[in-house]
């Protein structure tokens, strides 16, 4: 049977990718930033799981507003990337499994959750920052993807609980999977970073730290917070954190964190790195 | 018909993307949506205000764009993540809209982010 091995958190933001793309990471600037990223490359490498479930938000690739899926999770055999108009260099395509994508999708709508089904998908730095982050500079990625976009940009928004519980849905569905395979499941955005307004440039750290903790202590908690809450702690992007409670939700009620890193600012953002495993 | 309100608006400095101003924004936006090309960056640069008529932006809208005035694109309905790709294309990072909207210099922004983690 699939079974998940761990949790993983990371932001998205494009100033990482540039960085990567740039070899920038050991400089002054951003190697505490990427030195984050240690602990987690290495339990990647040591554990190497089969499959990643990216959880990611579109920011105009795939989706424009004319129609937007409140969740919506990929099909197909392979996720192109491309020009978005944030500059970022275009990395190898992400190979998808849709043996596993419709069993997923299967199982989701079966437990009422109403997905977006897409065969064909295009994945912008939500989903290759990420990537690029964890496995950096490959050409080509070491495991098979399934793409999970949430709506995170036009309001109305899933809310914070109605995330979680896909996740409990996600981690159902992966565990019913018949095939052995090592699953990791990837929530990302955030932490609190606001890119509009005359709030613009609103970091929260208090609010961060917070979250870092109860996301693995106590996510109910986290799950009893509305959209609303999040915009004022977090920022209007800073919203991006539902996808960490999709994350959560896979896991089991208890969890160790293997690993937690916080740095702040990168570009705009406060970024937090999360390493999660299943308790025994 | 009127547009309903809700527990976000209270938020200051903060313009939740909603319904209503998806609405008002849907040109802009969608002019903004086309800039994942270079060829249609390219196109707007050549004649930025007829690329501007051609998805059909309001006078405002034009104007905002015209002026490089993220804020005001933003009150009239333009998306940050929208609005980025046309901020790229005038090699504006989002420090450089973010010091803007907030109206202080992009030093001082830094600086305050940079406050934000001690």
């Amino acid at each position: 049977m699939a079974r998940i091995v761990g949790g993983i958190t990371t932001s998205h933001i494009p100033a990482i990718g540039k960085a990567i793309q740039g070899g920038k990471s050991n400089d002054p600037d951003w190697k505490p930033f990427f030195d984050g990223y240690l602990p987690v490359r290495a339990w990647l490498d040591a554990v190497k799981p089969d499959v990643a479930v990216v959880v990611y938000n579109d920011h105009g690739l795939n989706f424009f507003l004319d129609q937007i899926p409140t969740f919506a999770m990929g099909a197909a055999k392979e996720y192109p990337n491309c020009d978005s108009g944030w500059g970022l260099d275009e990395g190898p395509p992400a190979r998808g499994t849709p043996e596993l994508s419709w069993h997923l999708i299967e199982s989701l709508v079966h437990d009422e959750f109403d997905l977006t089904m897409c065969q064909e998908m295009k994945v912008d730095h939500g989903f290759m920052v990420p990537m690029s982050v964890l496995w950096p500079h490959a050409t080509e990625w070491p495991l098979q993807v399934v793409p999970l976009a949430v709506n995170t940009v036009q309001h109305p928004l899933p809310s914070p609980a109605r995330c979680y519980k896909l996740g409990k849905a996600l981690g159902r569905a992966i565990a019913s999977y018949p095939e052995d395979l090592k699953v990791v499941v990837i929530g990302t955005g955030g932490m609190s970073h606001q890119l509009q307004g005359e709030r613009a440039g609103l970091i929260n750290k208090p609010f961060d730290l917070m979250f870092l903790e109860k996301i693995a202590s106590d996510p109910e908690a986290l799950a009893r917070l509305s959209v609303r809450d999040l915009v004022e702690a977090a920022g209007s992007e800073g919203v991006e954190l539902i996808m960490w409670l999709v994350m959560r939700g896979a896991l089991d009620d208890k969890v160790a964190t293997i690993h937690r890193h916080y740095h702040v600012p990168v570009s705009s953002t406060g970024a937090g790195v999360l390493l999660l495993e299943n308790a025994a | 018909m009127t547009w309903t309100s809700h527990d976000f608006d209270s938020i200051p400095g903060t313009y939740v993307f909603n319904g209503q101003r998806s609405a008002m924004g849907y040109p802009l936006n969608r002019m903004c949506m086309s800039f994942n090309t270079e060829e249609n960056r390219e196109a707007f640069l050549r004649d930025e205000d007829a690329y501007c008529a051609k998805f059909g932006l309001s006078d405002d809208q034009r104007q905002a764009v015209r002026d490089r005035d993220v804020l005001r694109l933003i009150k009239l309905g333009g998306n940050i993540y929208y609005l980025a790709k046309l901020a790229g294309i005038f090699r504006l990072n989002v420090q450089d809209i973010g010091a803007q909207q907030a109206g202080i210099s992009v030093e001082q922004f830094k600086a305050m982010l940079v406050a934000a983690g001690e």
